[in-house]
């Protein structure tokens, strides 16, 4: 199994018309979308989008009931069920009752759940996908490989080949071309069709009205043509109020194709005539699939607030590059990571939750609020639960909770290693240990770890003290940038202790889902971090600064060990970034740079952790401006650099193209120096430009704001 | 208000027009249909859907056009290159046209023919959907129907491309007379 996933991965990377397709289009995509919001506070529209859909889920079964009610009022049939095979017996029995031998469908994500079409073929009825995506995937036996975009994979020239067989009829690869061949192909189809199947993309407890928004127009055809329409909707579609379609219909063709509104959008609130003057049988299928019981997960009842617009695929570093059909079958990407689990089941997304890179890009645009990244954390230490760790991981974690133990294997990695250090490519810390058991090549260490030049270094003793909590990458790997945080900050009149007893983040285990070795790491650094009276823990590793600003807590909470909250809450709130800090003592005026120097153009790359979990940007940039820098800015600087923690070493054939492309970038501004606030990332650019061999410099912050203190 | 609904809408592909009269709105749709060569041969229809504009300009001057039928069959829509209906608001910020079609045939002239020309009130210019919200009511109106520029798809290598199933264009005509200030 682990063999066909990484082919599979290999085979989608491998094909450059899926890669071009996609990378063109999320590049493009990010531009359009911004512009599609020009005068929209996202937050705002995003804050009522989820509040509302969130209050839906609280109590489904009484909204479920409402809108059954009301649109039976009207006349049309629902069904609700939790069942995906009574969803199918349903719709065969309608079927039946009424002689249908032709169906029309309008895209559907949740009869691609249920594995609709399979049903109704067997049984004798054809079926016909309407949405020229849906057809030509239809037609070439696959399944889509994004909800919104469902053959964005596909070549014109495949499309041509599909449908050339279909007409008999050797076709060009002209789009317009294939697309009238679609609207001919599909006219007779509409209107011989008896039945017509839609999904729904919101459904309104308080009038029953169900709401389709489609560009193509089929949506319509099928909705007006066929004598009998059913629909067919997932749940988490319901909202109470009719009032709350106005901000879903704000956001979701934004968000999906940054449109400000699709073609169409049709509300229907019960049946209408047909043109033969009969009125229309409508049936409307409420489907739960699980939906019920996430909802009363209080880790994955946020799910619920999903629009299914998509716009998570589109931001995906990982999604651009292997396209959908890695991630399975119906749903794709980082939100179908999320349904794989739920409505197929656990295991499902044991291989594809690995795809996740945690850059949380998807957090940023999601107009449900979901917070995606966090969600497939849970799913892996789930995992984890129901299986145990792998036995590999297990022994690099029992190291990991053991500091003294740890910390040797560190020392003697730096030993071990040097007379193999020609490559510099090392690994995020402490997870490389599992290439010792690999028997691949050793991590440059540094020869002498920050701890032990800490002892070394003067500083003014002052009423104030700062906490530096290093983490791994810095300690052992980039002292330096250990000392040029303790430099700043002496300047500044900071005195910094370094607690000899702080161990690892825990980062490493806790993005593995293994969560007991987490809360060990967590409460170990906490009794470290906060023995000492300082005004600040300041860390120069996002990651590290997350971990101590807000995983602590969460890990402690989730395996019990709630004692730990309080001092893990303190600890919170004394945690600060160094580029934060800084910033800070600059405008205080603690802290100034050496004037008038023109250190020519830099360019900043940032950190995902950095970026988007602590919402610090424009610090680093501000400060290395007043340091004499001008700032060059790259093109997709806050993508993710590949580096992903244990990322790298597990999915190398996917970091090493996302880091390629980050390197690309950087060197299309010209400048020769990049800065970044993260040691992971400056270990993974480093080691791509090593690589590269471009003579662009890699630099932390601290290091490049420390020369240029004023003496 | 109608200024940046022309914008917005002719941005998403479709042509803006605006007459006072309806008597206007009756010479720029027949001397449209001229244009398009509308004709008694099945695919070069026109079909014309019952609804305000024809009650208030009267149907009975219209008879005898060459193509132009005003009931509204399947038959006849899809073998239609020319829909004409009404809709009653115009959506500003989106460039929306927005109708209750609850009646078949208002949609089939507006969801099966080559070209829709939608004949809106001026006056019935909204600035958004909240605005818009307001003044319809799912409970009065059994299908309300969006309409933003002609039929659209990117679905192939995501190319943009005008008319699938829908019209592949959209010809909005105001006319102040049905309600709104003069020009």
């Amino acid at each position: 199994m682990k063999q066909e996933f990484k082919a599979s991965i290999k085979r989608a990377l491998n094909d450059a018309n899926l890669t071009g397709a996609l990378g063109k289009f999320s590049e493009a995509y990010k531009v359009n979308r911004t512009k599609a919001y020009e005068g929209i506070d996202f937050e705002e529209l995003r804050g009522r989008i989820a509040e509302a859909k969130s209050a839906a889920a609280c109590h489904l079964d009484e909204v479920a009931e409402t809108f059954r009610k009301n649109a039976e009022a009207l006349g049309a049939k629902v069904f609700l069920t939790s069942d995906p095979e009574e969803v199918k017996q349903y719709i065969l029995k309608v079927a039946r009752d009424n002689g249908v031998k032709n169906v029309v469908k309008s895209k559907s994500m949740a009869t691609e759940e249920i594995h609709l079409n399979k049903a109704l073929v067997e049984q004798g009825i054809s079926v016909a996908e309407t949405d020229l995506g849906e057809w030509i995937i239809q037609l070439a036996g696959q399944t889509p490989s994004h909800m919104v975009m469902p053959a964005i994979h596909m070549t014109k020239e495949e499309v041509a080949d599909i449908f050339s067989k279909e007409v008999n009829e050797r076709l060009d690869t002209d789009i317009p071309r294939l697309v009238k061949v679609a609207r001919n192909e599909l006219r007779p189809k509409f209107l011989e069709a008896d039945m017509g199947i839609s999904g729904g993309n919101i459904a309104v407890a308080e009038t029953g009205s169900i709401v389709l928004v489609t560009n193509e127009g089929n949506a319509r055809l099928v909705t007006t043509l066929p004598r009998i329409h059913v629909a067919l909707i997932g749940v988490e579609k319901l909202v109470e109020k009719f009032e709350t379609v106005v901000p879903i219909l704000d956001a979701l063709p934004r968000s999906a194709t940054a449109q400000l509104l699709t073609s169409y959008v049709s509300i229907i609130t019960g049946p209408t005539q047909n043109d033969d003057g009969s009125t229309k049988e409508l049936h409307i299928i409420l489907m739960d699939n699980q939906r019920t019981q996430m909802a009363k997960d209080p880790k994955f009842k946020q799910a619920l607030q999903c629009i299914r617009c998509g716009s998570c695929l589109n931001v995906c570093p990982i999604f651009r590059l292997v396209g959908g059909h890695v991630f399975g079958k119906v749903y794709t990407g980082g939100i179908g990571t999320i349904l794989t689990a739920w409505f197929d089941e656990l295991k499902k997304s044991e291989e594809i939750q690995g795809l996740c890179i945690q850059c949380g890009n998807c957090t940023q645009v999601c107009p449900g609020k979901l917070d995606i990244p966090e969600m497939i954390m849970e799913i892996r230490r789930r995992l984890v639960l129901e299986k145990g760790q792998p036995l590999v991981q297990k022994a690099i974690f029992s190291v990991v909770n053991n500091r003294k133990l740890f910390h040797g294997m560190l020392r003697a990695a730096s030993v071990a290693g040097k007379p193999f250090t020609s490559g510099k490519f090392i690994r995020h810390l402490p997870l490389f240990l599992s290439e010792l058991t690999d028997g691949r090549s050793l991590p440059a260490i540094a020869e002498k770890p920050f701890r032990d030049l800490y002892a070394g270094i003067q500083q003014p003793k002052g009423k104030e003290k700062a906490v530096f909590y290093a983490g791994c990458l810095i300690d052992f790997a980039y002292p330096e940038t250990g000392v040029a945080l303790v430099k700043l900050l002496n300047k500044a009149g900071i005195e910094v202790v370094f607690p000899e007893e702080q161990t690892c983040c825990g980062a490493p285990a806790l993005y593995s889902g293994a969560y007991e070795v987490a809360a060990q790491n967590a409460a170990d650094n906490i009794t470290a971090l906060l023995e000492q009276d300082a005004q600040y823990v300041v860390s120069a590793c996002p990651t590290c600064t997350v971990a101590l600003a807000h995983d602590f807590a969460k890990t402690l909470e989730a395996v019990g060990r709630t004692e730990w909250l309080d001092k893990a809450k303190q600890l919170a709130e004394k945690t600060v970034d160094l580029a934060t800090l800084v910033k800070h003592l600059v405008d205080e005026g603690r802290l100034s740079f050496q004037e008038g120097a023109e250190l020519g153009k830099i360019t900043y790359h940032d950190s995902c952790h950095l970026k988007r979990t602590l919402k610090v940007s424009e610090q680093p940039r501000e400060l290395l401006q007043q340091a004499g820098y001008q700032v060059e800015e790259m093109f997709e600087c806050d993508m993710c650099c590949g580096m992903g923690g244990s990322y790298s070493m597990k999915l190398p054939e996917i970091s090493a193209p996302i880091l390629k492309r980050k390197l690309k970038n950087i060197k299309e501004t010209g400048a020769p120096l990049v800065a970044m606030d993260c040691p992971g990332c400056v270990l993974q650019i480093s080691g791509g430009f090593d690589q590269d061999g471009a003579a662009v410099r890699v630099k932390h912050t601290a290091e490049l704001l420390a020369e240029r203190l004023k003496d | 208000m109608y200024e940046q609904f022309k914008a917005r809408a002719v941005g998403v592909g479709a042509e803006v027009h605006r007459v006072g009269t309806c008597s206007d709105a009756v010479e720029f749709v027949l001397s449209f249909l001229k244009q398009e060569g509308v004709t008694d041969t099945a695919g070069s229809y026109a079909v014309w859907a019952k609804g305000p504009f024809l009650e208030a300009a009267g149907q009975e001057s219209l008879a005898g056009i060459p193509g132009l039928g005003f009931e509204v069959t399947r038959e006849r829509a899809a073998q239609a290159k020319v829909g004409i209906s009404d809709m009653s608001f115009a959506v500003a910020d989106t460039g929306s046209l927005v109708q209750d079609q609850a009646a078949p045939d208002q949609r089939l002239a507006s969801a099966l023919t080559g070209i829709h020309i939608a004949l809106v009130p001026s006056a019935n210019i909204v600035a958004d959907k909240a605005a818009l919200f307001a003044r319809i009511n799912p409970k009065n109106s059994r299908y309300i129907a969006f309409i933003t520029g002609p039929s659209r798809t990117a679905d192939i290598e995501r190319v943009l491309t005008i008319g699938v199933h829908g019209p592949e264009r959209l010809i909005i005509l105001f006319v102040d007379e049905l309600g709104g200030e003069k020009k």
